[in-house]
């Protein structure tokens, strides 16, 4: 059988025990030699120490060495008879958050180092907030220096629940925890006796065992051109799949042209004939027409292409201390295989990585800080966004004087414009109409009995002489949002749109009774702020059901599914819930049943 | 048919990521050139590239940077290879730069001339312009090679700044670069020693005899067995004797040593390489051994 490869990002600071979990890594792993292990030894001693310092094994460079930090990225290498695994490692202070972007630009999976000791610390969130905005689709949590708390199952929890709290508020699909301690060598390659209590397996049976082979995007065909290779009765389009898959046979268009053809063969390296490509295999595609192709195109199905653009939003990292980004600045634009420029629009907000707190009134970008601009380039861009496709989605943005690397950019999506059309004012007053709407927004938990009490609602309203309607959020993903998935990007999309159609109901005079997870407090607060802008009134209902409850309830066996894995993404499981920090009124199991709990709504509504 | 699986070995990924940096370079720089010595590292980068550009032959030349302390071996194959593959060959000698006076011979013995070939790669990469040099080096080999880039910014010195390196995302590399200034290139830079011997079985890629085992004079000096060539001069009390040795790394034949083996094929170097507690340049590079921060200090000269 053969092995197969995993990248892995690491952060943390001398501290965390991180250099000496790598070190313990490769040791254990055999994958260091004797005599580096004999220059550790050597080293060790003549600084007094009593047991060879594993920490030594990855300290690079002089500077380094001297100053007793990692100043840089550095790749290690080791593996087991499963995997070769390479590490990015990367020091965990507040100034290397570009360090620790670049190691986890094409990391499967990412460690982060807690000190048992310290608990859940300033760097151990960043670290795993940078590992969800790079999309590392893999998080795992060593708890080190278990050994200086006395191996205490209390205390490992303790930091797992506050880890898992704050991880939430992130983008993490794939979350695990291990207590190690990588001085000792506990659960490192072998499980620890110390922690008896422990069930789970050893962080290198981890990292051999986590199936990435998902990760990938096998939907998204997408091969962007590099190189175009000619030969006496040949001419192939050389580049690297990144994504989907790509047959002798299948129909392809190339963009931006849009001609369409077909494939007429695949190579692999050395020019072999492949059944089928799929990324991140490098390939030369021979079309059956004689179309003009070139460096920069990309070739598709052509019932499935990315978008088109040239105004796009984006995520950027700032990544030198010579300059700041600021907007109008110009650079030169690296993505995929194209080159081209790109002026900064404006800069959305400024992101606190630490707090996850945006910033809008943030004027620039200064080294190793994070925000979302809009830019538009001088050609257009064929892209996907980044959370579907880290290849199709990333950029890196050049000072075009000094032609260094300055941003890392991911986008989100084309930028969403202010349109140029004419808004219509109505010459029917909301005063003239016979009934006044409103909105009763119910958020909640999967399971937590919102529709029950939304239908209870409009049942009553109905009853009562005043229109009302439910907008039901599993009923609008067969219409109105059917396309739309469970990422971040699609749930807020799901929630402005639910918010736009309620919005509209209660202008024209219908109580719309929202029931949706709506898990984002972001969102939420946006579809309040529409409605407030536009005079309508809004209330939230925090339908304020434990996720146990909801669990045991399992109406449609989607807790079930989550927890065996066959679902990702699920709010409550490995996707976060918001709850609201000021409903307008909070709906518990205690007040009842859901015709209670819609007699108890419909009271506070006509108070 | 069974169905695909969709997933690479990582021998499969990893040659990837080279054909694609290949490619990368071949398409963004007028003149590239590939440094082949002769050493497995160089032929199986040379290997690489020409199965990155097949049907179609190799779009840059190859370069030698010759110490003039050569095997014969090597330097048989590598003509051999060059007529085969119908390249071109640029080869600078270290000798040439020794008789213009721009590079001094090193005192003592072994008096190698690794630390010289910075001087002529150099001069080769100025009277040629090339903007990009292949190189096969590896992270695993040595602390300060771990931190380098895949695209290594060298500026008109030829030197390397390690304190202010571009970064380096996804599979995005950022090769832009002035006149006089170039860019090192390791396509390798993800591979080990082993990933190195078992992408040569996988292959069967030939390369010179002295990779595998077979008898030869060798003394023993410092710790390490050097072969008896007409380049290293004896000490005092040092007697050749005949062994069973192979090379792990060839370069400048003063100062590389070899190691008692043997492994007959690559096979059998695979498996030794394995098994193997030593690391190749801890086995067998004399100059590497000068100070901890060896390698650091000759890199930053605009050395491979």
């Amino acid at each position: 059988m053969s092995t197969q490869l995993l990248r892995l990002a690491t952060a943390g600071s001398v501290d965390d025990g991180k250099s000496t979990l790598i070190g313990r890594l490769l040791h254990d792993s055999k994958a260091v030699f004797t005599d580096q292990l004999a220059a550790v030894a050597r080293t060790s001693a003549e600084r007094g120490a009593d047991q060879p310092d594993l920490a030594l094994l990855t300290d690079g460079l002089r500077a380094e060495r001297e100053q007793g930090i990692t100043i840089d990225v550095a790749y290690r290498y080791f593996a087991t008879p499963k995997r070769k695994f390479i590490i990015a490692d990367t020091p965990g202070h507040v100034q290397h958050t570009r360090n620790m972007v670049t190691g986890a630009s094409t990391a499967d999976l990412a460690l982060v180092l807690v000190d048992a000791r310290n608990g859940v610390l300033e760097q151990s969130k960043r670290h795993a907030s940078i590992a969800s905005l790079l999309g590392i689709p893999h998080l795992v949590v060593c708890v080190n220096k278990m050994d200086l708390v006395g191996f205490s199952e209390e205390r490992f929890a303790e930091i797992r629940e506050d880890f898992r709290r704050f991880a939430m508020k992130l983008d993490v699909h794939d979350l695990s925890f291990v207590p190690i301690s990588a001085l000792h060598g506990d659960n490192i390659v072998h499980r620890s006796t110390e922690m008896p209590w422990y069930e789970g397996t050893s962080l290198l049976h981890q990292l051999e065992e986590v199936h990435i082979a998902s990760d990938r995007n096998l939907i998204d065909a997408r091969l962007p051109v590099q190189y175009v290779i000619r030969a006496a009765d040949f001419r192939g389009y050389a580049g690297t799949m990144a994504g989907g898959t790509l047959r002798p046979g299948d129909e392809v268009a190339v963009l931006p042209s849009g001609f369409t053809s077909t494939v007429r063969s695949v190579r692999g390296p050395g020019n072999v004939a492949l059944d089928e490509a799929f990324a991140p295999q490098a390939v030369t595609v021979q079309l059956d027409d004689d179309i003009d192709v070139s460096r920069g195109d990309l070739i598709c199905r052509p019932g499935n292409r990315p978008h088109v653009a040239s105004d796009v939003d984006a995520m950027v990292c700032w990544l030198t201390e010579q300059s700041e980004l600021t907007p109008g600045s110009r650079y030169a634009l690296q993505h995929t295989t194209r080159s081209t420029r790109a002026t900064v629009g404006q800069l959305d907000y400024r992101l606190d990585i630490d707090s996850l707190h945006r910033d809008k009134t943030a004027e620039g970008l200064a080294l190793n800080e994070i925000g979302r601009i809009r830019m538009r380039t001088q050609h257009p861009l064929l892209f996907d966004p980044y959370r579907r496709n880290r290849d199709t989605g990333s950029f890196i943005l050049v000072d075009e004087a000094t032609d260094n690397t300055v941003a890392a950019g991911m986008i989100t999506g084309p930028a969403v414009t202010g349109s140029d059309v004419v808004w219509h004012s109505p010459t029917v007053t909301r005063e003239q109409r016979a009934t006044t709407g409103m909105t009763v927004w119910l958020t909640g938990l999967s399971g937590s009995g919102k529709s029950a009490v939304a239908a209870e609602l409009e049942r009553r309203l109905v009853a009562s002489g005043r229109p009302a309607y439910v907008l039901d959020g599993d009923n609008l993903r067969h219409g109105l949002n059917a396309g739309l998935g469970f990422t971040a990007a699609d749930r807020a999309e799901n929630v402005r749109r639910a918010g736009e159609v309620a919005r509209l109901f209660a202008d024209a005079g219908v109580v719309a009774v929202v029931s949706l997870i709506s898990p984002y407090r972001e969102d939420r607060d946006r579809v309040r702020a529409a409605h407030v802008a536009d005079g309508l009134p809004f209330v939230e209902i925090f339908v304020d059901t434990p996720l146990e409850t909801c669990a045991e309830r399992d109406p449609k066996g989607m807790y079930a599914k989550a927890r065996a894995g066959e679902i990702t993404g699920f709010t409550g499981i490995d996707d976060p819930y918001e709850a609201p920090r000021t409903p307008d009124l909070v709906l518990r199991p205690e007040d009842g049943d859901a015709a209670t709990q819609a007699a108890i709504l419909l009271e506070y509504l006509q108070r | 048919m069974t169905a695909t699986i969709y997933e690479l070995s990582h021998l499969h990924a990893l040659e990837a990521e080279a054909v694609h940096v290949f490619r990368e370079v071949a398409a963004t720089f007028e003149r590239p050139g590939l440094l082949f010595s002769g050493g497995k590292d160089s032929v199986v980068m040379l290997h690489l590239a020409t199965k990155a550009f097949a049907p179609a032959p190799l779009p840059f030349p190859v370069v030698h940077v010759d110490t003039g302390h050569n095997f014969d071996e090597v330097i048989s194959f590598r003509d051999r290879v060059v007529s085969e593959f119908g390249l071109r060959l640029i080869v600078g000698c270290v000798q040439d730069d020794i008789d213009a006076g721009r590079a001094v011979e090193e005192s003592g013995n072994p008096a190698g001339r690794n630390r010289l070939q910075s001087t002529t790669l150099l001069r080769v990469i100025t009277e040629n312009g090339l903007g990009a040099v292949f190189g096969g080096a590896r992270r695993d080999e040595e602390k300060a090679r771990a931190k380098e880039r895949v695209f290594s910014f060298r500026d008109e010195f030829g030197q390397w700044d390690p304190r202010n390196q571009r970064p380096e995302l996804w599979r995005l590399y950022n090769g832009r670069h002035r006149p006089g200034e170039h860019i090192r290139v390791f396509p390798l830079s993800n591979w080990t020693e082993l990933d190195v011997w078992s992408y040569i079985l996988a292959e069967d890629i030939e390369l010179p005899s002295l990779y595998y085992a077979h008898q030869r004079p060798v003394v023993q000096r410092d710790g390490m067995l050097l072969a008896h060539t007409r380049h290293l001069t004896l000490l005092p009390g040092e007697e050749p004797a005949t062994a069973t040795v192979r090379f792990r790394t060839v370069g400048d034949a003063t100062c590389t040593g070899c190691v008692e083996s043997t492994a007959t094929t690559a096979r059998e170097v695979v498996a030794e390489v394995a098994a193997t507690r030593v690391t190749e340049r801890g086995a067998t590079r004399a100059d590497d051994r000068i100070s901890e921060a060896g390698m650091e200090d000759r890199k930053k000269e605009g050395y491979f």
